[in-house]
């Protein structure tokens, strides 16, 4: 950061002139500024100064190691075109991942419907296990037996596609999250806002929706003033903001530190010093990580799938 | 008035603002399962109803820090 020279107080002048310069000690490590010189110099050292340098000096420690670490980046998630590059229908490894994704969800589950039994086998078991999960944890508690009868078949659909696309992210050789980049949150969050506005208007009119959900009652009247913009922005950009960005931000760290504790365990491994000591440890440490992400896969879906019933909930419930 | 620089911060900034982000909402989560953790032990029949609870109420807090991860990648461009 490239600052113009500023008068020092003449007290400090005359307590640094009194002082040799052998007890200016030099820095003991020299990190780098963005701009690319070393910070002891930009910022002109000086004695009592507390330097909170949070410089990415990874490279520099790298560096000394001999590591070839590669720090991600969000490029990570922005591949390059596979097909049609430089059209609006441009094909990356992203959409590859999610139609590989969607092609297994449909089969798996048409297969899986068409042959479905009475006494139920193998795979059938496992996805009446999780349907009934869905049913019995999410849309019962919030909806209810009736009110849910009619969403089950849209909050099934958004718990399963959004699971195999987290899942996406843990299993090797896809490696990235379906919904690690933002079209496909956004798009499922816009069907939570459609639907819950919809079915509130279909409900409660226009003018009653609007009041129904920003104008609780039991609240002092001069309370509205405040109340009525904030829940007003609550529904129609707070709701399905947050759904889009919690699904997106997770999937984004989640991949972040995978790549970091993987790629770094590699480097620390291959790097021919006293670090090779240190590699199971991150080994160890991404391996946890990698089963967390399976947790946070499944914690996620949940939680989308969760919040719309619960807003569709709020929309459609009768008045107070 | 002449100052005197005591303090100085540089390089990536975001890194310190998402560790600021990530104090509140760690403090609320700890509140909300521990609340949970309580209500479960007082009554047990009421396991699956608060946990459901307890998770909305998570994902209401953790918005926060999430808002903190995507605002460093967004803005960490921009000195």
């Amino acid at each position: 950061m490239p600052r113009s020279p500023r008068p020092r107080s003449s007290g400090i002048r005359r307590w640094r002139r009194c002082r040799p310069q052998a007890l200016h000690r030099p820095p003991r490590r020299i990190a780098e500024t963005k701009t690319g010189r070393p910070v002891a110099e930009a910022t002109g050292r000086r004695p009592r100064e507390i330097d909170l340098n949070t410089v990415d000096d990874a490279n520099l420690l790298l560096a000394e190691g001999g590591l070839d670490f590669h720090i991600p980046s969000l490029s990570e998630f922005f591949p390059d075109a596979i097909l049609f590059a430089g059209t609006p229908f441009e094909f990356n490894r992203v959409q590859l991942v999610r139609l590989i994704v969607l092609a297994v969800v449909l089969i798996t589950m048409s297969v899986v419907a068409a042959r479905a039994r009475l006494v139920p086998g193998k795979a059938q078991s496992i996805v009446e296990l999780l349907i009934e999960f869905v049913h019995s944890s999410i849309i019962e508690n919030t909806l209810g037996m009736r009110e849910g009868r009619k969403f089950a078949p849209m909050l099934i659909t958004m718990f399963f596609l959004i699971f195999a696309m987290n899942l996406a992210g843990v299993i090797p050789g896809l490696n990235l999250a379906g919904t690690s980049v933002i079209g496909l949150p956004l798009l499922l969050a816009l069907w939570t806002f459609g639907t819950y506005v919809f079915f509130g208007v279909k409900k409660h009119g226009l003018v009653g929706y609007l009041k129904h959900e920003t104008m609780p009652p039991g609240v002092p009247k001069p309370i509205y003033l405040l109340l009525v913009p904030i829940e007003f922005l609550q529904v129609v950009l707070i709701r399905w903001a947050s759904l889009t960005i919690r699904l997106l931000a997770n999937m984004v760290a989640g991949h972040i530190m995978l790549v970091v504790f993987i790629g770094l365990t590699q480097a620390m491994l291959f790097s021919g010093s006293w670090l090779i000591a240190a590699s199971p440890l991150g080994g160890a440490l991404a391996i946890g990580i990698y089963g967390f992400e399976m947790f946070v896969a499944a914690l996620q879906a949940f939680i989308f799938t969760m919040l719309s019933a619960v807003y569709i909930q709020m929309a459609t419930s009768d008045e107070h | 008035m002449d100052s005197t620089l005591l303090a100085e911060v540089s390089g990536n900034v975001a890194s310190i603002g998402y560790g600021l982000a990530a104090i509140g909402p760690g403090i609320g989560i700890g509140i909300i399962v521990g609340k949970t953790a309580e209500s479960m032990a007082r009554q047990p029949e009421l396991r699956g109803q608060l946990q459901t609870t307890m998770f909305i109420g998570i994902a209401f807090t953790e918005i926060l820090t999430l808002l903190a991860i995507v605002t460093g990648l967004i803005f960490g461009g921009v000195a």
